[in-house]
């Protein structure tokens, strides 16, 4: 029952949104004023029904109803309760229902909250909300209806894949989706100020907010998922260059230039034709990772959500949606009129730079993303990897970065380099004392040099806003960008560090050998077989002893699920302040003469990575940075409406 | 003022360059998806010879590899690895076994650079008679490996006899020896 009533309500929700579509477009006419007034309600009521549906799937996978396909297909009566849940969306059917949940769950809100902007302008942004959820709904119900019966249901059903069973990976999707999806409302409010030109420092508060919080899910959820990918792989590595960790990198990076133009717009009314692309870049990125990922165009780690009949059906969605935009911005970018104008030395215009240093590596990124396929059109296949990505990339950050540190010091409008290089010493200082440092210290991998000296004198510039200031009266805002920027300076020195420090240690040890890795001193003490609720394992107990000192102990595993039979390793980690200890175990190993023998030595695989937390400590910093300036922005916008609502009352 | 910035005052036609740029990467990936990727590549060069390539030296004292090489009579392991491959360093005692055991092992850096590969070599050891570079995968795809490390078992006349994806454990290296001696005959 529950099934059908999940699809009902969807097909509600998705004649809403066609509602919602027709009756925006139709007021923005010379005689469809009346129909604007359903607008905003038919909006919160598909956002309500969406919800709604995705909460009966949730509701499907938790009772374990056998008799839908997507369940049987994902999930399994003995898992784990929280993994249930996260099965829901650890499918295609499923992730694309939470996809349009999010896009229709921010268009309600969008239409109950948003009240700066011009009635004509919401209308367009509604209707283009509602434009671009039809298409996803079309998704959904015609090419992979998540409610889908199976006759005859299972006796049980094929479970979840182990690597997805892991908390981390509970909230990743969900964490990117809120992203992804949140500059939906972005690409609406650009859509919506083309249509009717009104693009402002109004037009840029009401974005700013869904701009920043789309962004810090966006950060965060590459964060963890770059966390995942390190102890869940077993291989140490963090990035890998992989087509999905692209398609999530690319919407961010096109949303952080998005941020700080959007900022530029509020503060300064500058950079309008700008921002609006940004809007509309942002929310095409994740569309296209999306698609690039789903279709199965390019081969990657993220194979389960592959299937290449529906890649035509994306692309179909994708080229309406963005070609629309881009058509719309082609027509009416030029009469946005022109906007402040700023000098060569100016706030202003160190954003622009950044800004253009930000969509040069979203290009890169793009283009070594999609070299394979334009090569293979050629008749030639190749693969790029890291060697590509990693230098190509820093031709672009590293300028970046170094306008980073001086672009917070400038003065809007117009300023004198002079009045800030006595300023800018300290943090040049600080980078060259690091680089000659760490280049007497040992560090030869170039780039592992350049981030290692850079990151310091990064983090005191990221300082230097705050000088002179009483701390405690500094802006939310400036603590913010501040806190954002440190971020970036830790997340880089750690990437550094793991580049340089990093030590590994690769044997077949027998139960009670030692081994010296840096400053550990680790024994494998023991090997016990351990059972989980859906899976055995083999468990190592390592002691390990830092610098001498009291011993800790590490358990990694060698687990192996029954549904579906597959066998993963799990690493175990311990930090301590300047690093982490990496340690996996692997199979036992066998006599070389004859296979049948085995040795009772177990491969150990240990690294030893000093700072390597700095990455994913960075990684939140920046979105820690991200809500205070949120925080910051939303209180401002709720005095000064409840100044506008008190001057009208009083006028009243 | 003669160095203000005015983002804004673009000629009209760069406003559709954004929407170019767009409908070229549709038309792209539409063709991509009209003509599905072959991902199955894997075991379809057995029994085939080897592709013809020569490749430069990839690493100090090692020869670089061509496709000659492998007609000479004897049987090759040819081992597809990179120093940037962490699986490859836990393959390498693997390796130096099966060498001491007799096989004959080339190797094909992909996507390596000198340096990197020399120390790779010094801290793994060197099992490779000759190591040839290999920059944009295009040997390592057009011999069917989709990945590193992979190894193939090539008999005397450069013919592909076996396939080995991921790293090859201890408790593989009998039988590797097995398929080298299958490829004498």
């Amino acid at each position: 029952m529950l099934a059908e009533l999940g699809l009902a309500i969807l097909w509600m929700a998705a004649s809403l949104a066609g509602l919602q579509l027709i009756a925006g477009s139709f007021s923005l006419t010379k005689d469809g004023d009346g129909l604007g007034a359903i607008v905003r309600p038919v909006a919160i009521v598909q956002g309500v029904l969406v919800a709604l549906a995705f909460a009966s799937l949730i509701m499907l996978f938790v009772e374990t109803d056998l008799s839908v396909k997507l369940v049987a297909d994902n999930s399994h009566s003995a898992k784990p309760l929280i993994y249930k849940i996260a099965g829901t969306w650890g499918n295609h059917e499923g992730s694309m229902l939470l996809w349009v949940t999010v896009m229709g769950l921010a268009g309600g809100i969008v239409a109950a909250v948003e009240r700066r902007l011009p009635e004509r302008t919401m209308m367009a942004t509604l209707a283009g909300q509602a434009f671009v959820s039809l298409g996803f709904y079309a998704f959904l119900l015609f090419a992979s209806n998540p409610f889908q019966r199976l006759s005859p249901a299972p006796q049980e059903g094929n479970g979840l894949n182990p690597l997805l069973q892991d908390p981390g990976l509970a909230f990743h999707p969900p964490t990117l989706y809120l992203g992804y999806v949140g500059l939906s409302i972005a690409f609406s409010f650009a859509i919506g100020a083309l249509v009717t030109r009104e693009v402002g420092p109004a037009f840029a508060r009401a974005m700013r907010p869904w701009v920043l919080g789309a962004w810090i899910f966006l950060t965060l959820g590459i964060t963890a998922g770059s966390y995942w990918a390190y102890y869940m792989l077993g291989w140490g590595g963090w990035w890998f260059w992989d087509p999905v960790e692209n398609a999530s990198l690319m919407p961010w990076l096109a949303a952080t230039a998005l941020l700080h133009s959007v900022s530029v717009l509020a503060a300064r009314n500058a950079l309008r034709a700008w921002t609006v692309m940004l809007g509309v870049v942002a929310f095409s990125m994740s569309m296209i990772g999306t698609f690039l990922v789903r279709s199965g165009i390019l081969t990657s780690v993220h194979a389960f959500a592959v299937d290449p009949r529906r890649g035509g059906f994306i692309l179909a969605l994708l080229a309406i949606n963005i070609g629309a935009a881009l058509v719309l911005f082609a027509l009416r970018a030029g009469t946005v009129t022109e906007g402040e104008r700023f000098e060569v030395t100016s706030r202003e215009a160190s954003l622009v730079f950044n800004n253009v240093m930000l969509s040069c590596i979203l290009g890169i990124v793009l283009l070594g993303t999609l070299y394979p396929l334009v090569t293979e059109a050629m008749g030639v296949k190749v693969s790029v990897g890291p060697p590509y990505f990693t230098p190509m990339s820093a031709v672009f950050a590293v300028p970046m970065l170094v306008v980073l540190a001086i672009g917070p010091m400038l003065r809007w409008r117009h300023d004198r380099f002079a009045r800030v290089r006595a300023v800018l010493a300290m943090p040049l200082g600080v980078t060259i004392v690091a680089a000659v440092g760490f280049a007497l210290g040992g560090v030869r991998s170039p780039m592992a040099l350049l981030a290692l000296s850079l990151a310091p004198g990064l983090g005191v510039a990221s300082l230097l806003p705050l000088r002179g200031r009483h701390l405690a009266r500094a802006p939310l805002s400036l603590w913010g960008m501040v806190v954002a920027h440190v971020g970036i300076a830790v997340a880089l020195f750690g990437m550094g560090a793991d580049a340089a420090f990093t030590q590994q240690r690769l044997l077949a040890a027998s139960v009670g050998q030692s081994t010296q890795l840096g400053p550990w001193r680790i024994t494998l003490a023991s090997i016990e077989p351990v059972a989980g609720p859906n899976w055995t394992a083999l468990e190592a107990d390592l002691s390990a002893s830092y610098a001498g000192g009291a011993p800790v102990h590490l358990h990694p595993q060698s687990r192996t699920f029954w549904a579906p039979p597959q066998t993963t390793s799990v690493s175990a980690l311990h930090t301590v302040w300047n690093g982490q200890l990496y340690t996996v175990l692997g199979e036992e190993t066998h006599d070389a003469s004859s296979a049948a023998t085995p040795t009772g030595r177990w491969q150990l695989r240990l690294w030893w990575k000093p700072f390597v937390p700095m990455i994913w400590l960075g990684g939140i910093l920046v979105a820690l940075g991200g809500l205070l300036a949120m925080v910051s922005r939303v209180r401002q916008d709720l005095k000064r409406r409840s100044v506008r609502t008190r001057s009208r009352e009083r006028k009243a | 003022m003669s160095n203000e910035v005015n983002p804004a005052k673009a000629p009209r036609w760069t406003l559709w360059l954004p929407l170019a740029l767009f409908l070229g990467f549709v038309v792209l990936v539409a063709a991509g998806l009209m003509h599905p990727r072959d991902t199955d590549i894997d075991s379809q060069m057995i029994g085939k010879p080897l592709p013809a390539f020569s490749l430069r030296a990839a690493s100090d004292g090692r020869d670089g590899l061509s496709t000659s090489d492998f007609r000479q009579g004897k049987p090759h392991l040819l081992n597809i690895f990179a120093s940037w491959c962490v699986p490859c360093g836990v393959e390498a005692p693997v390796l130096a076994q099966l060498q001491r055991q007799g096989a004959i092992i080339d190797g094909i850096a992909i996507r390596d650079h000198k340096a990197d590969l020399n120390a790779f070599l010094a801290k793994n050891g060197n099992p490779y008679q000759k190591i040839g570079a290999d920059d944009v995968s295009a040997v390592q795809l057009a011999i069917g490996s989709s990945g590193v490390p992979e190894t193939f078992v090539i008999d005397g006349k450069g013919i592909i006899r076996y396939q080995h994806i991921g790293d090859i454990r201890y408790e593989e290296i009998p039988m590797m020896m097995q398929k080298l001696k299958d490829a004498e005959s």
